[in-house]
């Protein structure tokens, strides 16, 4: 129920039209990012907000650019993030709640 | 006025993690460092003291890394804590050092906005100046200094540039006395969080130019170090070559330590008049002090090649080729480098899983640390092996006993990452909590700092470790010396002391594992220290200074104990939990008793269950 909805809603959110979450790039994807929502649909062991607020602190904020630079050997996981001039390396469940429309979309 | 301009003052270093924070900490206060810890948490208090060229001694400490103050794990509530005066035991600072890597401001000056909402006088440090000229990026500073309204000082820590001016202006802050402000910081909010992106980059935008000549070494260096395949290879290689260096390099500098301190003993013994006193401090006391130091050439060396990689920034890395691996057993991917301290020993290991943030991952890595084999562990392997299995190769370059040696390492990693999958799936169902890291630039470590952080991992083992080993010694020295023997007695004397009493009446519950008395009385000091049951063998068999003769000592266990037995005291040294040192330690990094007890509880059981099967498999195939 609680996933329909959010994907729903996020769906639905104009804003978001041709946006994909990180969590689902390839390496070499580039972008911007365009939203930082606290929606994730995973059993997680801190609230949404907290994710979100930490996501923040490490620079993951709306307009940032990235690139994915390197993705794990064993199911492509976690991945190593390019964030305007820094590297940021984060596992994938916690990339899911963040969305960005990529280059030539 | 004179007397205020001499006034002592107190400073913090803040900054994020990777900014050269430590380096610039070593350049301000060189040798008058101190290390402790601060009152009723874990956290290293790292303190030094620096005189101004006005006269005024800075006191400054040394905080933990953070991207906010709003903390996340007991370091970050340190300097979140000792930011605010809000720590208990301690003063707030008269002045915070905002620390920045001047290539790398985007999260700092996010981080220097909540401090500047703090309302303690600050100044800005920017570091790694040299690297940000050489990428040809330009600073107004300024106009950054109006825009944060605090001096600014550019730094280059590993090569002690600006630190005079640094402490000048520290000196003039602390010289105008009573600048705070009321403080004006809460935990921010989601939405306050973007707003101060959104301020930071603004400034960010208003007074810095990107760079001309941008780092291209680091994305270079990542495509080889990061790739699947290729990475995974180097970090392997690179543990390979951690673990020859520990025993190889280690091996002549422990010789030399156990020859030293025979020799002193001898002398000093030789100098006493026979009895007790001279058992005392020959057997008890210089034993003791050795057994200690013998195990610093190890650390050090395990040490050294961490904080080299750490600088480097390769651990990070490490780390994130390491989550997967680490995470299918439900581990952290910065477990990892605790884990990897354990080798060493299990207390620096156990301490260094303060990096991990979350409560549960934590204390998933504590408990199963003490399960990596411990350097302590290797004198007892390395007699055992000696003794019981053939000095033969079964191929090009493997030896039969190295193999052994890898099994039994093997062994300890698979049963960390079996107990860390059980706990998580079937204790803390669910919880996985997030795994953010910055993957520093690389640099290349600066010897002075690698040297004085080594110097600092060798006084922490030494009044740590030392402190519980050397008492337990002397108590082991007690327990196997009383009550002495009868006149007359045939058996050596340790068989009528206490520990004798106690190893006789304990034996019965280890007769299923194929353990005879001798070993059970051996198992009593060797609860002091893994290592010393290798002394107290020595003992037990009367061979004399057993450490430095243990050819003799393994051709007399190889006489009395069968196949079967020697491998089951193998099994059990995998899992024993007999270190009142890393029991202790835990007590004190989870706070609880609890905890401690299901650590000892579960390695007991552990080891017994494996001495079991290993002794009754080993009897049926005929080693009995």
């Amino acid at each position: 129920m609680h996933t329909l909805t959010a994907e729903a809603k996020a769906q639905a959110d104009a804003s978001l039209a041709g946006c994909v979450r990180l969590s689902t790039a390839r390496p070499g994807d580039r972008g911007v990012i365009a939203d930082v929502r606290a929606d994730h649909t995973h059993e997680h062991g801190v609230d949404a907000h907290e994710l979100e607020r930490r996501l923040l602190e490490f620079g993951f904020v709306e307009g940032a650019r990235f690139e994915l630079l390197h993705e794990g050997a064993i199911w492509k996981d976690p991945i190593a993030v390019r964030l305007d001039d820094m590297r940021i390396a984060l596992r994938r469940r916690d990339a899911h709640d963040v969305w960005v429309r990529l280059d030539g979309q | 006025m004179s007397e205020a301009a001499i006034r002592p003052a107190r400073v913090a270093l803040v900054g994020n993690p990777n900014t050269g924070k430590t380096a610039l900490f070593n350049a301000l206060t060189g040798s008058r460092q101190k290390v402790a810890n601060y009152a009723g948490v874990t956290v290293e208090r790292k303190e030094g003291t620096v005189v101004t060229a006005a006269g005024r001694t800075l006191s400054v400490l040394d905080l933990p890394g953070t991207y906010s103050l709003r903390a996340r794990s007991p370091d970050e509530a340190v300097t979140r804590d000792a930011v605010l005066g809000r720590l208990a035991g301690e003063e707030e600072p008269d002045v915070v050092v905002a620390v920045a890597d001047a290539t790398n401001l985007r999260l700092v000056l996010r981080l220097i906005l909540e401090l500047k909402a703090v309302g303690r006088p600050m100044v800005l440090a920017l570091n790694m100046y040299d690297i940000a000229q050489r990428q040809g990026l330009r600073i107004d500073l300024e106009g950054l200094r109006r825009e944060l309204g605090c001096p600014i000082v550019t730094t280059v820590a590993t090569r002690k540039r600006g630190i005079d001016e640094l402490t000048a202006r520290i000196d003039d802050l602390a010289a105008a006395g009573a600048l705070s402000q009321a403080n004006a910081w809460r935990e921010p909010d989601a939405a306050e969080i973007r707003a101060a992106h959104r301020e930071a980059q603004r400034i960010l935008k208003a007074h810095v130019r990107p760079p001309e000549r941008p780092d291209t070494v680091t994305g270079r260096v990542d495509a080889v170090l990061l790739h699947p395949v290729a990475g995974l290879a180097i970090l392997l290689s690179l543990l390979f070559l951690m673990f020859q260096a520990v025993f190889t390099w280690a091996g002549p500098a422990q010789d030399l330590i156990d020859a030293g301190f025979a020799w002193l003993g001898a002398v000093v013994g030789g100098a006493l008049p026979d009895g007790l006193i001279r058992s005392l401090v020959a057997d008890g006391i210089i034993a003791g002090v050795g057994s200690v130091i013998v195990f610093l050439p190890q650390i050090l060396v395990l040490f050294f090649f961490i904080i080299l990689l750490e600088d480097f920034g390769y651990m990070a890395r490490a780390a994130f080729l390491m989550d997967r691996i680490m995470g299918g057993a439900g581990l952290h991917g910065r477990a990892f480098i605790p884990l990897l301290s354990s080798f060493a020993c299990a207390i620096p290991g156990i301490m260094a899983a303060r990096v991990i943030d979350q409560k549960r991952d934590r204390m998933t890595t504590i408990l199963v640390a003490p399960l990596m084999t411990c350097s302590a562990r290797i004198p007892v392997y390395t007699l055992i092996i000696g003794a019981f299995i053939p000095d033969e190769t079964v191929g090009p370059g493997l030896s039969l006993q190295g193999l052994v040696m890898f099994g039994l390492y093997a062994g300890g990693i698979f049963s960390a990452l079996a107990v860390s999958f059980v706990i998580r799936r079937v204790f803390w169902r669910g919880a996985v909590e997030p795994f953010l890291m910055e993957l520093p630039t690389y640099k290349l470590p600066s010897a002075e700092n690698v040297l004085r952080s080594l110097l600092l991992r060798a006084q922490i083992f030494l009044s740590r470790a030392g402190r519980i080993i050397l008492p337990l010694m002397v108590l082991v020295w007690f327990l196997s010396t009383f009550p002495g023997p009868p006149p007359g007695a045939t058996l050596p004397a340790i068989d009528y002391s206490f520990a004798g009493m106690i190893g006789h009446a304990l034996q019965p519950l280890f007769a299923p594992i194929g353990f005879n008395w001798q070993m059970v009385v051996a198992l009593i000091p060797g609860f002091a220290a893994r290592e010393v049951a290798v002394a107290a063998l020595g003992t037990v068999y009367a061979v004399g200074d057993a450490e430095a003769n243990v050819g003799a000592l393994g051709a007399r266990l190889a006489e009395s104990w069968s196949l079967a037995t020697g491998l089951s005291f193998l099994a059990w040294y995998i899992f024993a939990p007999q270190c009142v040192a890393t029991l202790g330690v835990v007590k004190r990094e989870t706070n609880s008793w609890g905890w401690m007890l299901v650590m000892f509880a579960y390695m007991t059981t552990l080891a017994y269950l494996a001495s079991l099967a290993v002794y009754h498999t080993a009897v049926a195939l005929g080693a009995g």
